[in-house]
This record gives structure tokens, sequence and C-alpha cells, in this order.
């Protein structure tokens, strides 16, 4: 667990270490008081002496005060390292998932990466502090306060000696059978907050079928496991002050008996009497807090896997040594015998034997139902996703050949579920070329035809938008994401149904601005509208994962069964122009 | 978050009320609290009679002429006030861990059966995020206050009073060294605890920038792979996570500071009080048992200090997010006065009688003051001069009148924001008019009671909301006492069954996080299964088949046709094809009805649905 972690403690590592002195000072300091203390009570008092008094008491303060600082710089550092450490993780995690291919996303729900990435960094982050601090602080108290209380009196020491594995065991068995309950509970914790989410959501449905007193009957169900699963795990807990409340009286009882005895016999001093009471609660208190650690430990070590897991991931597409930088020059694509699964496994093939070629400055469109694959099949030529057999070939190149970089920045791809981020138009147009001019920007949005709305808005090209592009309709939306995909200049552009939500005048309009500005480049479309593919070069219709026909929307239209069934659901109630 | 709460102690009690139905048991923890940390303080003040009665004058007599005596007495004395203690410190963690998780259990259950009469309103104007945080960082800040705050606010000021005093009485002396050493605590409690909210302040503000950065990148993270973004994006998120990583270092810093300073400064009083005692025992002002148990005293006093000041903040945060709780739960419920209910009824001598079991024939129970009117269940809906704006002056709707005879299909169709889905709104009476009227086989909604009103009709909308569970329990939704062969039926209408049927387990398949295993398309078609089964003679689908592909609503149009028959249906659709063969088109622009006729007497009029037709206009 600490090799895996260790990489990011790069840096930070010194102020680990300090803490850790600082704590070890403070703690051997501390430790050190309460026998100063009985020499005051058994040398300068016994003797009246009050010079040594005030010398002892000089060197108490001095004591007190250095481990005050110490204490103060252990806090101080170990919020640097630990918070430097967590930074780091996190920086590190972020780092990774932007390395990560599609398939390695779609291993991960978006939600999970970002629990990990937030409240998994910062159990670790927690618990790394609290080791920094406690994990030599415990044990060094520990043993300073044994070898001190043993070299006050070595027949005493046995009283520990029984005490201590005896509260050892107690606690250790406080924590393994509260643990697995305490996990049940945050179990039913998440799942009553899910399931709460979900009627939040779901309200609408609620009402309209009147199940509001099902809801509660459900809810009051969940409601109550919950309660009984938390008491549960807290009868258990409860134990812990009790238990340590007992030791500690038990042994100031018997170090009073034992203890007065010595001190009746002049085999021991009234002022370490009094000291070896004090080492009863530093003594226990130590252990208490190493079974604190133990707990710790435990719960973020569900965090830690959870970290792991992301780190370690094994990312399926990048460059290797061989890849070439040498841009692309036509876009003409060619698939050969191209199979493909989500899954890798040649038994659940979404794509089968694929081979067709597609000629540099041709329009190809795309139509199929859902669960086609036709989105599988252009997603293989940016190499968003590898073949499973087969390959895809640019100007004759196999894509696993051409870094990555290369290839993405010649093949430009409007995904179906599109995002634009938190900015003003123009940021979120320079993202398809970061040195694009205004004017350059302002000419990709005539082509996507989204200049004039733009220019509607008080704020034109500075308009800001919302995460998630909530400010756009749907519209909008798709014609911004085009527009900033053609800021790319690609060699290839794949519209992956971007134009679901635009009229079908509008859609019209940006194909005939697409064939004129950008002559020469390859363009896929996908679309449900037969309207928007109806004048490509080349249709190509997907069904179950095959090619089932390729050909003009006339040719098809004579003979593709599919492709008539589509265009009259779609002709029904529209006028012919 | 951490806003400080408007009226404490009202809210104080509230949350207390929940805690002890019994004000007995709330005293008694108290007394039992007092008891267990009176043990300790009288424990240690043991101390100086052991030392100074028993032990000193024992020292150098031989054994056999020792008396134990008064020593086992006084040690008995103490095993029974540390039996107390312990026996008193369980009893009140046992105690309250009860009763806690009861007001929390109470708590939430009032909190989401609230949420569940609350009218749809509520929810269009507040944050979900905001509603849900209620369930989770203000319940457990709650839950902390309860289980640790509570007692120890008794526990520590019990151990302050109860140390004072003993430290009084030992020596007033060296207690006036503590009071200022206890000033100067305080001092620093305060100080450090003022800078650590400040820059704990800053820290969540710098947090929430960092959250927020990774949730909007990691889920346009296709989208930073396909232009290429990944070191731009690195890059961006360094610099927040450095800021973010800056300011937790000094809110950290100060947090954890106060503790070794606290204990520390405990140590300094140890030193000096050590001293000065040893001073004043040389002297002969001072016994030495009465130094033993002072310094004891004096290794526990600052304990409590720090640890008051800390639960005061616990406290005072869950009382904020009890305040907003509290607010939830005294939000005013749903309206429902409604007299009319719907009643099953069968046919005797031609008169419809009322009877208790299911016959699918129901009818309106209107009562007249001591008689009641039984009127048919048939699906008539209509609107008179209806007027509605969510808010008082803007208007959705002007004058809307139509009428849906039953068994007839009515069509909307216009531009996002036109008032579509508000007239399915009304209907159900999520919300209600503010003027004019809506009639339901003759009688105005207002007057059915809504539960009633709403079984009456049944509602597929374009999120489709699935639960999580099984398939199975998914379509019983809509009538939880249907039969399975009646849950496979209605799959089998809304041309469900066959994807149901490759679903790994079946009708079994637990659906996981709305619905994330099943397509979009497939989500709409057991919405539609779920609608079927409640067999209701009035059906509202707005955009219900909007994510459905062409190709795919061809298939289930069948199932649709099949589901609409003989019902009266309100249909709210995108695509053209569906709406074709209403009875009526409405098409809505800015709240009016501009055109109204079936497909082809619109198209023949050549205006706004002619234009849609003919995509000239943009439907969104």
């Amino acid at each position: 667990m600490i090799k895996t972690l260790k990489p990011y403690l790069k840096g930070y590592g010194k102020y680990a270490l300090i803490c850790m002195l600082a704590m070890i000072t403070e703690a051997v300091l501390e430790m050190m008081l309460p026998f100063m203390m009985s020499k005051i009570v058994d040398v300068g008092v016994a003797n009246k002496d009050l010079s040594y008094v005030l010398k002892i008491g000089g060197i108490m303060l001095l004591m007190s005060l250095i481990s005050l600082i110490a204490g103060a710089i252990g806090s101080r550092f170990s919020s640097v390292a630990g918070m430097g450490f967590g930074s780091q993780l996190r920086k590190a995690l972020f780092d990774k998932i932007q390395t990560f291919s599609f398939s390695n996303i779609d291993h991960f729900s978006t939600a999970s990466l970002v629990t990990r990435s937030t409240a998994d960094v910062n159990n670790i982050q927690n618990m790394f502090m609290m080791l920094n601090r406690m994990a030599i602080r415990s044990p060094i108290m520990f043993f300073t306060a044994m070898i001190l209380a043993t070299s006050i009196n070595a027949e005493l020491v046995m009283i520990f000696l029984v005490v201590v594995p005896i509260l050892g065991i107690a606690l250790f068995m406080i924590v393994k059978l509260s643990f697995p309950r305490f996990e049940a509970m945050l179990y039913k914790y998440d799942g009553l907050n899910a399931s709460t989410q979900e009627n939040l959501t779901a309200i609408r449905v609620v009402k309209a079928f009147v199940r509001s007193a099902y809801e509660k009957a459900k809810f009051k169900l969940s409601n109550d496991a919950l309660m009984e699963a938390s008491i549960k795990a807290e009868k258990i807990i409860i134990f812990n002050m009790p238990v340590m409340q007992l030791s500690t009286y038990t042994c100031v009882i018997l170090i009073l008996w034992f203890g007065g005895g010595l001190v009746m016999d002049g085999k021991m001093l009234t002022g370490e009497l009094m000291s070896f009471i004090t080492y009863i609660n530093q003594i226990l208190m130590s252990m208490m807090m190493l079974s604190m650690i133990f707990v710790n430990v435990l719960i973020s070590s569900a965090s830690l896997k959870r970290i792991v897991e992301v780190l370690d991931e094994d990312i399926d597409i990048k460059d290797s040594e061989s890849s070439s930088a040498f841009p692309i020059q036509n876009g003409s694509i060619e698939f050969k015998n191209v199979s493909f699964s989500y899954k890798n496994d040649v038994h659940s093939l979404v794509l089968e034997n694929i081979n067709v070629k597609i000629a540099a400055g041709e329009t190809i469109g795309i139509i199929g139902g859902t669960g086609s694959s036709k989105s599988t099949f252009v997603q293989l030529i940016p190499r968003l996703y590898d073949v499973t057999e087969g390959s895809v070939l640019i100007d004759g190149r196999n894509v696993k050949d051409i870094q990555v970089e290369t290839l993405r920045n010649s093949v430009s791809m409007v995904l179906q579920k599109n995002v634009l981020f938190s900015g003003t138009i123009l940021e979120n147009l320079r993202w398809g070329d970061q040195e694009a001019t205004k004017e350059q920007c302002i000419e990709a949005c005539k082509v996507a035809n989204a200049h004039s709305f733009i220019m509607d808005f008080p704020d034109g090209y500075d308009t800001y938008i919302e995460q998630g592009g909530t400010n756009v309709s749907g519209g909008q939306k798709q014609r911004l994401c085009i527009a900033r995909a053609l800021l790319k200049h690609p060699k290839i552009l794949i519209l992956d149904d971007s134009t679901s939500a635009v009229d079908t005048a509008t859609d019209a309009s940006i194909r005939k601005e697409l064939k004129e500005n950008l002559k020469g480049m390859t363009t896929i479309i996908i679309a449900q509208r037969i309207s928007s593919v109806q004048d490509a070069d080349r249709i190509f219709v997907f069904d179950e994962g095959r090619i089932n026909d390729i050909g003009t929307h006339e040719e098809l239209l004579e003979r593709n069964p599919i492709y008539q069934e589509v265009y009259h659901s779609q002709m029904k109630g529209v006028v012919s122009e | 978050m951490s806003k400080k709460p408007y009226n404490p102690f009202q809210t104080l009690m509230r949350v207390m009320s929940y805690m002890a139905k019994n004000k007995l048991q709330l005293l008694l923890v108290v007394i039992l609290v007092i008891l267990c940390s009176g043990a300790q303080v009288a424990g240690n003040y043991y101390l100086k009679p052991i030392i100074n009665d028993y032990i000193a004058p024992m020292i150098g007599v031989a054994k056999e002429n020792r008396v134990y005596d008064g020593l086992i007495f006084v040690l008995t004395q103490l095993i029974i006030i540390y039996v107390v203690g312990v026996l008193s410190g369980y009893a009140y963690k046992y105690i309250m861990m009860n009763l806690s998780n009861r007001a929390l259990n109470e708590m939430r259950k009032d909190l989401f059966n609230k949420m569940q009469d609350l009218p749809i309103k509520y929810y269009d104007t507040h944050q979900h995020g905001d509603i849900m945080s209620c369930y989770t960082n203000d319940i457990d800040t709650i839950r902390e206050a309860m289980s640790e705050g509570f007692t120890a606010v008794v526990s520590s000021a019990v151990s302050i009073v109860g140390n004072f005093t003993m430290m009084l009485i030992l020596s007033p002396f060296l207690t006036l060294f503590i009071i200022a050493m206890s000033f100067l605590m305080v001092l620093i409690v305060k100080k450090f605890g003022s800078l650590s909210s400040k820059y704990f302040q800053k820290q969540q503000k710098s947090m929430g920038r960092v959250n927020g950065y990774i949730e909007e990148m990691f889920e346009g993270v296709k989208v930073v792979k396909v232009f290429n973004h990944e070191e731009k994006v690195c890059e961006d998120f360094e610099k927040l996570n450095e800021e973010l990583r800056d300011a937790a270092i000094e809110a950290n810093t100060y947090a954890s500071i106060i503790m070794p300073i606290m204990g520390n400064l405990s140590y300094v009083t140890y030193a000096v009080i050590a001293s000065l005692g040893a001073f004043q025992v040389i002297n002969g002002m001072l016994d030495i048992g009465s130094l033993a148990s002072f310094l004891q005293y004096t290794r526990s006093f600052s304990m409590p200090i720090t640890n008051l000041s800390q639960q005061f903040n616990s406290i005072f945060r869950a009382l904020a997010g009890a305040e907003r709780i509290f607010a939830l739960i005294d939000e005013k419920s749903e309206v429902n006065d409604g007299k009319v209910t719907l009643v099953n009824v069968k046919e005797e001598n031609g008169k419809l009688v009322e009877c208790e079991e299911r016959t699918g024939h129901w009818a309106w129970k209107h009562p007249h003051g001591d008689t009641f009117e039984l009127v048919p269940l048939q699906g008539d809906v209509r609107f008179h001069d209806v007027v509605f704006g969510y808010e008082e002056n803007k208007v959705i709707l002007k004058h809307i009148n139509l009428f849906a005879k039953p068994g007839q299909k009515i069509a909307f169709v216009g531009s996002t924001g036109a008032g579509k889905t508000t007239i399915t709104n009304l209907i159900n009476r999520f919300y209600d008019v503010n003027h004019g009227q809506i009639t339901y086989d003759g009688i105005d909604i207002k007057l059915i009671r809504k539960e009633d009103l709403r079984r009456s009709l049944a509602m597929v909308l374009q999120d489709t909301h699935l639960f999580t569970t099984t398939v199975r329990e998914n379509i019983r939704y809509g009538k939880l006492d249907a039969t399975d062969e009646e849950v496979i039926a209605a799959a089998k209408l809304a041309n469900a069954h066959s994807f149901i049927k490759h679903l790994p387990q079946g009708y079994d398949t637990v659906i996981s996080g709305d619905g994330a295993n099943l397509s979009q398309g497939q989500r709409q078609l057991l919405a539609i299964a779920r609608a079927a089964i409640a067999d209701p003679p009035v059906l509202i689908l707005d955009e219900a088949t909007s994510s459905i592909d062409t190709r795919t609503e061809a298939l289930i149009q069948d199932g649709m046709d099949r589901l609409m028959m003989g019902r009266t249906v309100f249909v709210i659709a995108h695509r053209l094809s569906t709406v074709r063969n209403s009875n009526a088109i409405l098409v809505l622009e800015h709240g009016e009805i501009i055109e109204r006729g079936n497909h082809e007497e619109l198209l023949a009029q050549k205006g706004k649905y002619y234009e849609l037709c003919t995509g000239i206009t943009e439907l969104s």
C-alpha cells in the first residue's frame, strides 16, 4: 500500500519526516514531565531544597515549551505533507483519466470516476495526515511511558502488563465486531439516499400514478432497516469509552493499593507514585489512538482500492515508438475485414467483417436503426476504439501506425452525445484550434449556420455558456459543436447524428455550406432523417452490425427494403416539396 | 453551508422534541452524564486523603503494625464511585444511541413523507441537489451533534465546574494561576477557531471549483479526447488543484494546531504548578496529597475547554442543518379538498349502483348535500377559457378553449415554450388554472379529489424515470395489484415483451441507476407498458416516442394504436408522423391556439402547421 502511494509523496517526504521527528520530540518530552515532577516531590520537597525545585521546574517549563513548538511544527508540516500528497494524488488520477481510451472510460462510470478523484482522495489524504501524526507518536508515547514507569518501579509495571493486553484485546474485538456492521450500515445508508434521489427525480411519475402512500411505505422499510443497522453497529462502538474507563480505573485502584504498600515499605517514593498514576492515562490513551488508527486504515482501504484501480488501469490505445507523425494527406478510408466487439470478444461482435472503401473527398451518408452499430463504425476511424479483428486504413496507412494526436487532428468528429464546456462561445470554438482568430471562428460558425443566432445574443461571441451548455437550445448546441469541429480544418469530418435537433431547412443549408466551402474533405454523416443523407455520394445502410446495402438515394429507394421502410415512415404526414 | 442558524433556540427545542418524546429520558441522560464525569472528578480528589491520611502516616511503620482498614475503606469508596461512573457512562451512551437513532429516523421519515405531499411547483422551483443535501449533509451534521455534542457539552461543563471547584478546595492560591491560564486558553481557542473557519471557507470554495472542474471534464472526457485537448485540460486542472492545496494547508494547519497548543499549554501549567506547589509544600502551606490531587486536575482541565468550544461549533452547524430540514417539513402541502371521488359501480335494473368489489366499471361520486350523483367515468375533457402562468405576471396560456370527447386523440404541436406541456400539467392538476375551468366528464376538476383525478389519467413523459427494481415491478408501478399475466399483457401491448425476454433475467432483470442498462427507446417502451397496465380512460403522451428511432417507432405503432384505442389521448410530439392521425391537431404559439383542425384541413390552410411539415420552420 505504501509502495503504490510513495511516488505521490515526492517533494513532500521531507515535510512528512520533519512532522514525524517533531511528533517524536513532543511525545518523549510529554512523557518525561511526570517523571521530572516526581523528582521535584521526592528530592526537592523531601529535602526542602528550593533551588532544586526551581531548577527542575525551570527544566520542565522549558521542556513543555519545546514540546509546544514541536507540536505546532508537527501540525503545520503534516498539513503541508498531507495536502501536498493529496493534491499530487488527485492530479495523478486526473491526468491518468485524461489518458484513458474510450473503452477505458466505458469501464468506469463518470460518477464513479468523480467520486474516486474527490471523496476517495480526501479520505486517503486524511488518513495520511493522521498516520503521519499518530502512527509514530502513539507507539513512542506508549514505550517511553513504559520505560519510565519501569525505571521508577519494575514491580508495579506488572499491573500494566496485565491490563494492557486485556484492553488491547477488548479494543480489537470492538473494531473487529463493529466494522462489518458499520459497513452494512453505510451500505444501507447509500441505498436509502439513492432511492430518495430516485424518488425526487421521478416525482412527476409518483404523483401521476398516485403512489405517494406506496413510496412512503417503501421508504419506511428502508429507513427502519437503516436505523436498525445503525443501532446494531453503535451498540458495539459504545463499549469503547466504558472499556477505557474501566481499565484506567482498575489500574488506578491497583496502583494505589500495591503502590501504596511499596511507599509504606520505603521501596517507592510519594512523588513516584503520583507520576505512576499519570502514566496510566498516557499508556492507555496511546492504545486508544492505535485502535483509532486501525479503524481509519480499515475505512480508507476501500478508498485506496478504488484509487489504485484507476491508477493501474491499462491504457489500451497509445502511441508506440514506430508511430508516425506524418500528417494525413488525402483522407481516403478503407475498412479491411473489420470486426469489433466492445468486450474484445469474438463471440459478441457488434460489427462483423466490414469491407468498404471511401474515397478522399467523398460524402457518405449512414442510415440504420438503433443498435445497428453505425456510431461504432465511425468511431473506429479516429481510433477511439481499436478494431477487434482486421484493420482500418487512412491514406492506405493503418491507423494504429499513426500517432494518435496526428490522427485525431486530421479526423474531426462531432459525437452524438456532445458537450460544450463552461466558458464563452469563442473559448468553446477555440477547442478546435487554439490559435484561431475571431474571423476564422466566425467563418466556421457561418458554415455551421450558427453565426446568426450567436449575433442575436446580447454578448455575441462572448456569451457565456453554462456548464453542460444548459443555456442554449439543443439545435444551437449542435451547430456550435459542428463549428468547433470545423475549426480543426480536418481532412475527414464525421457528424454522428449531429443535426437531429436542427430543422430540415437549416440542416440542408449546413450541408450546402459544407460542400461549397470545404472541397476535398471526406465527410461522413450519420442521420435519422433521410433528408439529411439523400444527396450524399453514397449511402450505407446499416443493419445489425453489417452493411446491408450501399448506393445512392435513388438506387436504395428502388431496391432496399430497410431504406424504403424508413423513407416511408418519415414521409408520412410530410408534404413533398 | 456553514451559515448561522436564524433561530437557534427554537430549532434546538424542536430537535430536542424529536429526541425525547419522553422528557424524563433526557433528564436521565443528563443525570447519568453528570455521574460519569463526576466520578472522574471525584476520583482525582481521592488521591489527597489516600496519600495524606493512609499512606504518608504509614511510611516507615513496620508491616505488622500497619492499619489497613482505613485504606481499604477509602479504596472501596473509590471503587464504588468508579463503578457508578463506568456504568452510568455505558448507560447514557446506550440511551443516547437509541434516542438519536430514533430521532434521525423520525426526522428522515417526516422529511420524506412531506416530500410526497408537496406540490410539483415546489420541485420546479427548488434545486434537487439542495433537497438531497437535507438527507445527506444536514442529517449527518445532526447525527454528529446528537451522538457526541449534546452529552459532550454536559460532561465538559460538569468537568469544568467540578475541576475548578475541587482545585479551589485544594488550593485557592494555585487555582488563581489556573484561572489566568484558562483565560489565555479561551483566547487562543477563539483566535485559532476564527482563523480556521476563515480558511476553511476558502478551502470549501476552492474544493467546489476543483470538484466542479473534475465533474465537467469527466463528463466531457470523450470530447476532450476527440479534440486532443488532454494537455490543456491537465494544465488548467493543475492551477485549480494547487490553489486548493494551498488553501487546504492553511485551513488544516489552523484546525489541527489547536490540539497540541492547548495540550502543551496544560503541560506548561503542570510545570509551573509542580514548582509552585512544591515551594508551598516546603513552606508548609500545602500538604503533599493536595499537590498530588491538584496536579491530576491540572492535567485534565484543558481538555474540556477545547472540547466545549469545538462542540459548540458542531452544534451550531447542526442547528443550521436542522433549520433547513424544518423549513422543508414546514412547507405547505398540496391542497387536496376535492369531494368528488372515483368509485366502482355495477348496473342494477338499468341504474348505476356503487359497490365494493372491482367491477372494471367506474363512476364519479358527486355529493350534493346529503345525496350524491353517480356520473359514469368516460374521459370527456374540456378547457373553458383557461388562463395560466407559473409566475404571477407571466401568462403562459391565454384563453384556451378545447374539448376532447371520449375516445378522441388530440395533438399539440408548437415550439418549445409554447405551452404544450403546461396544458398537461393542468389536466392532472400539477398546477391549478388561474382563470377559467377544466372539466372532466362535466365535473370541474377542482372538485375532484386529486388521487382520484390522477388515477383516471395516465402519463408517459419524455424523461421516463424508471426505478431501481425489476422490470416486472417497474411495469406493475401502474397498477400495484396487477398479476404477472397482466404485466406480460401490458408489455406485449407496448411491444416491450420481445426485448424483455432477451434480457439476462427476463422480467426479473433489475434495472440499474435510472435504467442505465437499457437504451432510451427500451426505457420508453417500459414507460408505455406502465401506463398501459393502469388502464385509465385518459392518456397523456408527452414526447413519449421522441427517443425511439423511426424504424422502431414503426414497430411499436401497432401497440401504441391498441393502447390509444377507446381512450381520450393527449399527444405532444416532436415528430409529425406521430400526430398525423389525430382527431384534432392544435398548433400552439406563445400560449395561444393559432390553428386547429385535422391533418388535411391544416395542410390546406398553408399556415404554421404547413410550414412545420415542410421543414421551413424549426421545431425544438
